[in-house]
């Protein structure tokens, strides 16, 4: 596993305990460089808050030879799902510890999706989107996310679902995602086209591109 | 080198003059609708990794500028153009 990844529900109990109120920062807190802690959960958009409600919602995953599978709300939330407790980090610098989430597994999602393709590109509504390869989506690293801290996600945290992809900076976990293109070369996305570093591994800084 | 064109460096005068002004009295047309209007009429969203404008009319986004420790990307795949107003020699 790697180093900062997140701790599903099967896993033990991460070592920092959300819960503590003592000091801002203790000793055990390991955070990634350049990062600091936010008590609060700060709201990032590159553009209006799209509402979209859960009849009109669907996710789609298009694969690289034009194969396409789509999926309603209500298949979404009747395919099992996961409880995930994660620390995120945002390129901006403020990380939060802890945040609780619901979900379903990429796993689940590209189970029977059949693909060559070594990259995805990650498209919201909005017209948001984001890249990254393949192998960060499986394995139990990615979720579609529907609920947040014991609530339904709402709008302004990328509700009705978002992508949880808490390995890498928090720009990748797309707000109001809306489906992924499978593609054989990679694409950059949003942020990626603009400045942003193609990977964005938080634990090695890598947050403008040449870094 | 071939006689029909020159290095970038030619530019140096000419952009340096333009971005010297305030460009937010240029007017830019967005490559998504057309829509015509002062750089100052964009709508700006700053709470994000980088600063993304768009466009009052469509809402699509017409320029990004991102700032990295010691460089800027401006991203203008969204402008047609900007006509930038200038003093009179």
């Amino acid at each position: 596993m790697a180093f900062g990844a997140p701790l599903s529900s099967t896993d033990t109990m991460p070592i920092v305990s959300p819960g503590f109120t003592g000091r801002r920062q203790s000793p055990d807190v390991q955070l990634p460089p350049g990062q600091y802690l936010a008590e609060d959960f700060p709201v990032l958009t590159a553009g209006p808050t799209p509402r979209v409600t859960t009849d009109r919602w669907q996710f789609t995953i298009n694969t690289e030879a034009g194969q396409r599978y789509d999926w309603s709300w209500q298949q979404l939330i009747e395919l099992p799902a996961e409880k995930i407790t994660t620390d995120i980090h945002c390129v901006t610098k403020w990380s939060k510890l802890g945040t609780r989430w619901k979900g379903v597994s990429l796993d689940v999602l590209l189970e029977d999706v059949e693909t060559a393709a070594d990259f995805a590109l990650v498209q919201s509504y909005g017209g948001y989107t984001t890249n990254l390869p393949l192998e960060d989506l499986i394995d139990g690293q990615a979720w579609i996310a529907y609920r947040y801290d014991g609530d339904e996600l709402t709008p302004e945290h990328g509700g009705p679902a978002r992508l949880l992809v808490p390995h890498l900076y928090f720009w990748k976990s797309a707000k109001w995602v809306r489906g992924i293109q499978l593609l054989l070369e990679d694409e950059p996305g949003f942020w990626e086209s603009a400045g942003y570093h193609d990977y964005g591994d938080p634990w090695r800084e890598q947050r403008y591109q040449g870094d | 080198m071939s006689d029909d064109h020159v290095d970038g460096n030619a530019l140096a005068g000419d952009l340096r003059e333009i971005f010297a002004v305030d460009l937010t009295v240029a007017t830019g047309q967005c490559s998504g609708c057309g829509y015509r209007g002062s750089v100052a009429t964009l709508r700006v969203y700053q709470n994000a990794p980088g600063i993304v404008a768009r466009c009052p009319h469509c809402e699509e986004v017409v320029l990004r500028l991102v700032r990295g420790r010691d460089r800027a990307w401006l991203d203008l795949r969204g402008t047609v153009s900007l006509e930038i107003p200038l003093p009179s020699p």
